[in-house]
C-alpha cells in the first residue's frame, strides 16, 4: 500500500504567494484533481510534490507499507505526463521507450514496448523518429513512456492537451486502470477531467 | 513490468548511448569542437610558420587550442537537454551519477576524437619533435580525463543559465588552470623527450586532480541536478 501526503504545503515566488496550506493523504486507489484558474499554482504543486520545486512551507511524504521510500524508489515509482516534458525528438519512439525503462533501472522487452504503442494508438509508428510526429503522437508517446514502470504513483498535467476524440478516450481508459492500483494526480481546467478523480482540490481560492 | 534491474553502468551506458546516438544523428558538438580546433590550428600555424619554436610555447599552443575546442562544445551535453526540453524526463527517471556518469563517458569519447585528429595536424602543422610520444600519448590522456572531470560538472551548472558560452569559459578557468600548467610542462617535457622521472611530478598531480574531480563531481552532481 502506498500512501502520498502533503502536510500544509506552501509556495511563493518572492513576494508573490502562490498558495498556501494545501493538505492531503492519498492511498494507492485514491485520485486528486488539482483544478483552478490560470497561474493559481497546478503545475508548481505537481512539480513541488515531485520534488522538483522546494516548498516554502510545509512537507511531501512518499510511503509503501507506512515507511519513507528513499529518492531511487521514489523513481522508480513515480511517472510525469505533462506539455513541458519532452522527450528526445532524434530518436524513434521505440528508442526513447527502451532509453528510459533502461535508465529508470528495468528492461523493457520488445514484446512491452509494442504492447505500450498499441495501447497509447501508435502502432507501427515506434520506428519513426518522435520530431516527425504531430503533438498529439507526442503526447501519446509520453503516456506510452509513462506506463513503463507501471508506476505507484502517477502525476498528469493536463492530461488530455493536443490530443484528439480518440486519445482522450485511450487517456480516459489508462486512467480508469491506474486509479484503482496506483495514486493518481491529475492537473487540469477541464471540468470533464475532473471526474478522473476522486477527490478535488481547488487553487486560487 | 520491467524483466530485470539494471545497475548503475547499465545505466550509465544508457545515457551515453543515447548521447553518441544524438550526436551521430545530428553532429552537433562534434562538428562545433572540430571546426574550431582545426580553424585555430590553421591560424597558429600559418601566423608561425615553420619557425622553431621552444617546446614550451608549442605545448602552450597545443593546450590553448585543446582548451578553447573544449570550452566550445563540451558543455553542449547539458545545455541541449535544457534546451530540448528532455532534462526533465531524464531527472525524474534517471540516477543522477548514472546521468554524470554518461555524460562524462560521451565527453571523453568527444574530446579523445578531437584530440585524435588535432595532435597529428599539430605536429605536421608545426613541426614539433615527437620527443617521448608514448609520454606525450601519457599526458595527453591525463589532460583529457582532467578537462572533461572539471567541466561536465560546470556544464551542469551553466545549462540553465542566459550566458551559457561565456559564463562555461568564465567558470571553467580558474578550476582547470592549475591542470593547464601541469599539462604544458609536462607536454614540454615530453616533447623534448625527458626522462619519466622528470615527469613523474606533473603526472602524479594530472592523476590526482583527475581523482579529486571526478569524485567531487559524483558526490555534488545530485545537488546540480536536482535544482
Amino acid at each position: 500500500m502506498f500512501k502520498l501526503t502533503a502536510d500544509n504545503l506552501g509556495k511563493r515566488f518572492g513576494e508573490r504567494k502562490v498558495f498556501s496550506e494545501i493538505a492531503f493523504e492519498l492511498s494507492t486507489g485514491d485520485s486528486l484533481a488539482v483544478t483552478g484558474p490560470n497561474g493559481s499554482g497546478k503545475s508548481t504543486l505537481i512539480m513541488l510534490l515531485l520534488g522538483y520545486h522546494h516548498a516554502t512551507r510545509g512537507e511531501v511524504g512518499f510511503h509503501e507499507d507506512n515507511e519513507p521510500l528513499s529518492d531511487s524508489q521514489i523513481r522508480s515509482q513515480t511517472s510525469l505526463v505533462s506539455p513541458y516534458l519532452n522527450l528526445y525528438d532524434h530518436l524513434t519512439g521505440e528508442e526513447n521507450l527502451t532509453f528510459f525503462a533502461t535508465v529508470s533501472g528495468g528492461h523493457v522487452t520488445g514484446k512491452r514496448v509494442d504492447e505500450l504503442l498499441a495501447l497509447v494508438g501508435l502502432e507501427g509508428r515506434g520506428v519513426d523518429m518522435v520530431g516527425s510526429y504531430s503533438s498529439g503522437m507526442k503526447q501519446r508517446l509520453k503516456y506510452a513512456a509513462a506506463l513503463l514502470n507501471e508506476p505507484a504513483f502517477l502525476f498528469l498535467d493536463e492530461p488530455t492537451s493536443n490530443l484528439d476524440d480518440r486519445g482522450k478516450g485511450i487517456v480516459a481508459q489508462i486512467v480508469e486502470e491506474y486509479r484503482k492500483k496506483s495514486i493518481v494526480v491529475v492537473a487540469t481546467n477541464e471540468k470533464e477531467e475532473l471526474s478522473f478523480a476522486s477527490q478535488i482540490c481547488r487553487l486560487g481560492q | 513490468m520491467p524483466a530485470k534491474s539494471a545497475g548503475l553502468v547499465s545505466k550509465a551506458f544508457a545515457v551515453f548511448a543515447k548521447d553518441i546516438r544524438l550526436e551521430l544523428r545530428t553532429k552537433y558538438a562534434f562538428n562545433t569542437i572540430l571546426m574550431f580546433g582545426v580553424t585555430t590550428l590553421a591560424i597558429v600555424s600559418f601566423s608561425l610558420g615553420q619557425s622553431g619554436l621552444p617546446n614550451k610555447l608549442l605545448a602552450a599552443l597545443f593546450w590553448i587550442i585543446i582548451f578553447f575546442s573544449a570550452m566550445a562544445a563540451l558543455a553542449q551535453v547539458f545545455i541541449r537537454e535544457e534546451e530540448t526540453g528532455t532534462a526533465l524526463a531524464l531527472k525524474l527517471t534517471a540516477d543522477p551519477n548514472a546521468v554524470y556518469l554518461g555524460k562524462l563517458f560521451f565527453n571523453l569519447t568527444l574530446l579523445s576524437l578531437l584530440t585524435g585528429i588535432i595532435t597529428p595536424l599539430f605536429f605536421i602543422f608545426t613541426d614539433a619533435p615527437t620527443g617521448d610520444l608514448w609520454l606525450f600519448i601519457l599526458v595527453l590522456v591525463l589532460g583529457v580525463i582532467g578537462l572533461c572531470g572539471a567541466t561536465t560538472l560546470v556544464a551542469a551548472i551553466i545549462s540553465k543559465a542566459a550566458v551559457k558560452g561565456t559564463l562555461f569559459a568564465v567558470l571553467s578557468f580558474p578550476i582547470l588552470i592549475l591542470p593547464l600548467i601541469m599539462l604544458v610542462a609536462a607536454t614540454d617535457k615530453a616533447l623534448s623527450g625527458a626522462a619519466f622521472s622528470v615527469i613523474a611530478a606533473p603526472i602524479q598531480g594530472l592523476i590526482a586532480y583527475a581523482v579529486v574531480m571526478i569524485t567531487a563531481s559524483l558526490m555534488l552532481f545530485r545537488f546540480v541536478w536536482r535544482e
